[in-house]
Formats: C-alpha cells, structure tokens, sequence
C-alpha cells in the first residue's frame, strides 16, 4: 500500500470528505485515502447551486463502478460553487482529490462547527 | 444464507496483491485488485484471471445418469457428445430457476456440474431427492480450487504454460496429463476457459498463470463483463420466480424433452408469450450508473418493474441493465425511463447482447 496524502492545511471529517478554509468559504472534496478505497470514479453528481445545508447533510455523490456513496457536508451553508470538471472528468477525483478534483464550495454560516472538523493528525489516526 | 463466512484457498494470494475482498455468495471473494477499470480492459484485449473457486463441482455419475440428470435440467444432455459442456437451468416445480450451470460431459458415465457457490447445498440437496436410484452424485466442491483464464490471449498463455497439451475446443471439456480439468467456456464473451486444480495447487496456478501474462481480476469486472454479453447473474437476473422463457433464456430449454421439472410452465409461456421479459436497456443520455432496483417507467412514467443488474459499461462508456418488463415495453427501441435518486434519465430497451465480439 502507498500512503496516502493527507494535506496539513486541510481539515477532516470521519466520513473522508475534506475542507479547505478560506475566510468564510469552505472548499469541500474527498480525501486521498476515500478516492484510494473507492477506485475509479465514474459519476459524481454535483449539489445545485444556492442550494442550504445543514452539517452531515448528503450534499453530494461520487459513484465508482461498484457503489454510490454520499458526500456529507462538513459545515453548514450555502453552495455558492460547484467544480463542473469533476461532472466532464470524474477521474480528477482519483488523479487530484486535493486540488482539481473538488468538489463543492460552501458560504460557511456557522464557523463555530469549524472546530468540531478533525485536524490532519487526527484524520491520519482515524485511517491508520 | 450462512453465518459462516467460506475462504478460497488463494485468500492470502489475493491480499497479497492488494485485493479488497467482499462477501459473495457466502465467500469472502476479491471485488478487485488495483482497478475494475484495469482489470475490465485487460480482459478485453489481453486476458485476465479469476478465481473462481467459490463455485461448486458435483460429479454425477452411472451408466443412466445422463437421462437422469435430463429430467431435472432444460437443456438435451443426452444429444451432447463426451467431452462438450452445455449451459443449462435447473427448475422448480412451477418453471422457477434453482440454479443456472454448465454441465460437462467428461465421459459416457460421467458428468461434471459447475454450479453457483451460494447455490451448492441448495442444488446437491435437490438432486439427491431427484435424481434415479443408480445415480452417484459427488459433491466435490471443497476439493477443487478454480481459476478462468479469459481474453484474446488466453490461449497463448495456455500454450505457454503446457506446450505438451491442447485446449478443448469451443464448450469442450478435458483433462491434462496431471489431472487438471480444462474447460473452454467463460463468463465474459471472450475466448478462453476454466481451470480446476486440486485445492491446494490453486495458490500456484494462479502465480503461474499471472507470470504468464494475465491480469488478475476482481469479481467487479466479473459483472461489467458479463452484463455487457447479457450473461444472467443468478440471484439477480434469475430468481425461483421467474421461469427460463422470462429470462430470454429459451435457446437453452429444450421442449422437445417429454418431461423435466418445470417443463409444463415453459411450454405454456412459449406457447401463451410470456407476461414478462428480461429487457437489455441502455441510458441514452448522460447519467449515473445504473444499479438493481432502480425503477424502471414508461416514457409515459408508469413504473414497469426494477433493474435486475445495472453498470457502467466500461467498454461502451454508458449505462447498461438489465430488467424484467411487461411484454408490451420489451421490443428494442422502446423509450423508457431510469429513476435514480428520484431523478428520471433517459434509456431504451436495446436488442441482446450490448457488446458484439466478432469471433
């Protein structure tokens, strides 16, 4: 087994999805080790935009060619952008999930829930 | 279905090649090593290998047991000279599959059965209850560990490793020098052929036939590649409630037979036209993977029934099932609709299979 990345400046929830914070957006994507476990996607069904929701909410699907499987929302908020490259090339899921392979952006509405995300180590325990 | 889960004597080799391992049919079995993907294309162009020692070999033997074994199985055993296999069904009382299979002619006394791994005890219990007194029926199952070779390049592989031996021909039947059995049929639409060894060769076998060239692959691409020939799934595609004729299984049902269980259910749906057929549909715009059970509705959004399997063909690049539809929705080009996730994507019944290999 390779290891898996798992960016320091990202934060984490246990579900695999990741969140890159920029002020009060919150990039949204699925970790290295989810894309690793999934193999080969092939469909990833993107939220529609102005869309509200709540944290844990299925926001998301990203298909591989033996499941579906939900991409929860990390915080709540507001989609206020969508990656149309993963709709053309699901496989940037596979090939880039930190960078061009988001998936979501969302206008985070309640920062607090910020601090309840695990941090890089605590996500590198979790899949150890 | 048993608690226990059951082990193919190559379990360590597969999680030596990383393979995640799944429960099917009762048996912990790869789904795949690196990538269905891969592995699909692999034996699409090349060859792959899988282990398929889950399934189940029953050995019936007697001077009678031929004509036995045809009033218990659709298909004319007795028509099929030693030393040919022939796909079959074996049916319930009311025409309902038990278990699809191939049965092998090994010699005038002898036949070998391969049949469906969370099937065996279902099948072997039905067969003893049925089949003639002077019938000997083996249930060798534990014994044999088994691998298909699959792929343009299977062959060439075979002669690699036994350049002393030839292949049986298409849906034949043989043994090598050293007891391996050896048969020419598959569950892909390519070239290539089965091979049983003894349990605890099969490790062995295996590292042998990757050496030689071919991939290993994962009961995911078991699944793309058999929907893309419209090869059923038992448990999916066939079920105790529906007959051979529903299935489009018909061509292996002979009624010509005067008698085999299931028989009068068949020749009244052949005669009759069955209510329902298992209907080849493909997505015919861009969409997600069709799954089983995704409903399936009219162009006019009645629902007509549920996929019984359903991918995305790697080979062909768009969604392909397969699903049990009322007569009237079954003729190709008929406009249906796929509901996934409550959204309705557009598809078409299709004639059988969604892959032509030319041969």
């Amino acid at each position: 087994m390779s290891a898996t990345q798992i960016p320091a400046d990202l934060l984490f929830q246990s579900s695999h999805e990741w969140a890159r914070v920029e002020g009060d957006t919150a990039t949204v994507g699925i970790s290295d080790h989810a894309q690793s476990e999934l193999t080969d996607v092939v469909y990833v069904e993107l939220p529609q935009l102005g869309k509200t929701v709540d944290s844990g909410d299925p926001t998301a699907v990203v298909e591989s060619v033996k499941a579906a499987s939900d991409i929860y929302a990390p915080v709540s908020g507001e989609v206020i952008e969508v990656n149309p490259a993963v709709e053309a090339d699901p496989s940037l899921v596979n090939t880039d999930p930190y960078g061009a392979g988001w998936i979501f952006k969302l206008k985070v509405s309640k920062p607090d829930q910020l601090s309840g995300l695990l941090t890089p180590q605590a996500y590198g325990e979790l899949i150890g | 279905m048993s608690e226990t889960v059951l082990h193919s004597p190559l379990e360590a080799a597969h999680l030596a090649l990383g393979a995640k391992l799944i429960p099917f049919g009762g048996w912990a079995m790869p789904v795949q090593y690196s990538s269905i993907l891969t592995e699909h294309a692999a034996v699409r162009e090349k060859a792959g290998v899988f282990d398929i020692s889950h399934m189940g070999q029953v050995f019936v033997t007697g001077a009678d047991h031929v004509a036995s074994l045809d009033t218990l199985l659709t298909n004319n055993l007795s028509q099929l000279p030693p030393g040919q296999g022939q796909y079959t069904i074996m049916l319930n009382e009311s025409g309902g599959v038990i278990d699809d299979l191939i049965a092998y002619r090994i010699s005038e006394t002898e036949t070998l059965l391969v049949i469906n791994a969370s099937m065996i005890a279902e099948d072997v219990a039905w067969m003893d209850k049925h089949l003639a007194p002077g019938c000997n029926l083996r249930n060798e199952s534990d014994a044999w560990a088994g691998l298909a070779i699959q792929g343009p390049d299977a062959a060439a592989i075979f002669a690699k490793l036994f350049p002393a031996e030839s292949l049986p021909p298409r849906n034949g039947i043989s043994k090598t020098a050293s007891g391996k059995i050896v048969c020419r049929t598959g569950y892909t639409g390519e070239d290539g052929y089965e091979f049983f060894c003894p349990a605890a060769e099969g490790s062995a076998w295996f590292t042998k036939f990757i050496e030689a060239g071919a991939t290993p692959c994962g009961l995911g691409a078991r699944d793309t590649l058999r929907l893309e020939m419209c090869f059923s799934l038992n448990g999916n595609d066939l079920s105790p409630a529906r007959s051979p004729i529903e299935a489009g299984l018909g061509f292996f049902c002979d009624l010509t037979k005067p008698h085999f269980i299931g028989r009068e259910t068949l020749v009244s749906q052949k005669a009759n036209g069955p209510e329902v057929k298992l209907t080849a549909i493909e997505l015919t715009e861009k969409g997600p993977p069709p799954r089983p059970h995704y409903p399936v509705l009219s162009a006019d959004g009645e629902t007509l029934g549920e996929l019984s399997s359903g991918v995305l063909s790697p080979t062909l690049g768009i969604g392909i099932a397969m699903a049990y539809l009322p007569a009237a929705f079954t003729k190709p080009a008929t406009p249906l609709l796929i509901d996934i996730r409550g959204r309705q994507f557009k598809a078409v019944s299709v004639k059988k299979p969604f892959l032509k290999i030319p041969k």
